[in-house]
């Protein structure tokens, strides 16, 4: 499957994935994140069950205190 | 387009900033620097020594709080903008009664969860809202590792991944860098297709 993801072109194996498995393909381990799919936000509580298809926009923001 | 015409056309904007420390206060100034009409700041915090190594105040308002102290020396610069400060812990129903008529709101949060709370607050609540958010700043040099990103209407400034900590504390010309970036990105949205 081809998705975009933070604005870059990528392509996985899998023919869909849940957030939940992207986060651990992609090694993100990070806790705090704001995860949008096509534009709407995906809440933490749905990370196992959302679901990432081809050709989404998928977007994965890493929230890091300073300002 | 020149500066007479450009403030002509900021003059009616209204930008909303959370938070006055170093993104926010820095932000505001220079959005107050060429004209937009009306900013409405908000913070709950008070100034400390130790804020004075990259926001916009001085050794004499130490104590004072900071959204009224940053109204007071926007005024200096530009008594001609409408600012309209709030001393208050913005949280997500505040977010949206207060910013409800912005144009732009700038996400000028320190910390992590308070970026979460504002960026999820107005995805949701907010979703026609631009909001222009400042992540990453930590430390000192690599400059070129700071950029704007797009994803949709929320623009992402900074680098992404310096985090703030004891031995990478936040510094006037990175953080500088990314306040300024913000509102440079603010104009861009406001004076869109003007050029």
């Amino acid at each position: 499957m081809k998705i975009r993801l933070n604005n870059t072109d990528e392509a996985f194996d899998e023919e869909d994935l849940t957030i939940a498995e992207l986060l651990l393909l992609k090694k993100f381990t990070f806790k705090m994140l704001i995860i949008k799919i096509n534009g709407n936000l995906v809440k933490q509580e749905n990370y196992a069950s959302a679901a990432i298809h081809e050709g989404d926009d998928v977007m994965v923001l890493h929230l890091i205190s300073g300002g | 387009m020149k500066f007479e015409e450009i403030k002509l056309l900021l003059g009616n904007k209204t930008v909303g900033i959370a938070g006055c420390g170093g993104l926010g206060s820095n932000c505001a100034v220079a959005l107050a620097r060429v004209g937009v009409g009306k900013l409405i700041i908000c913070d709950f915090d008070i100034i400390v020594e130790s804020n004075l190594n990259r926001q916009f105040y001085f050794y004499n308002q130490i104590g004072l709080k900071k959204a009224p102290t940053l109204k007071a020396n926007i005024h200096k610069i530009n008594p001609k903008i409408d600012v309209i400060a709030y001393n208050i812990k913005l949280d997500s129903s505040s977010i949206v009664a207060l910013f409800r008529d912005c144009d732009v709101i700038v996400e000028a949060f320190d910390r992590a969860d308070m970026k979460q709370m504002i960026l999820e607050t107005v995805l949701v609540e907010m979703p026609n809202t631009l909001i222009v958010s400042g992540i990453g700043m930590a430390g000192w040099g690599n400059s070129n590792t700071i950029r704007m990103s797009q994803y949709g209407k929320l623009f992402i400034c900074g680098d992404g991944v310096s985090e703030v900590s004891e031995e990478e504390p936040p510094l006037s010309p990175r953080v500088g860098i990314v306040a300024n970036m913000q509102a440079n990105t603010v104009l861009e949205i406001l004076l869109k297709d003007k050029k």
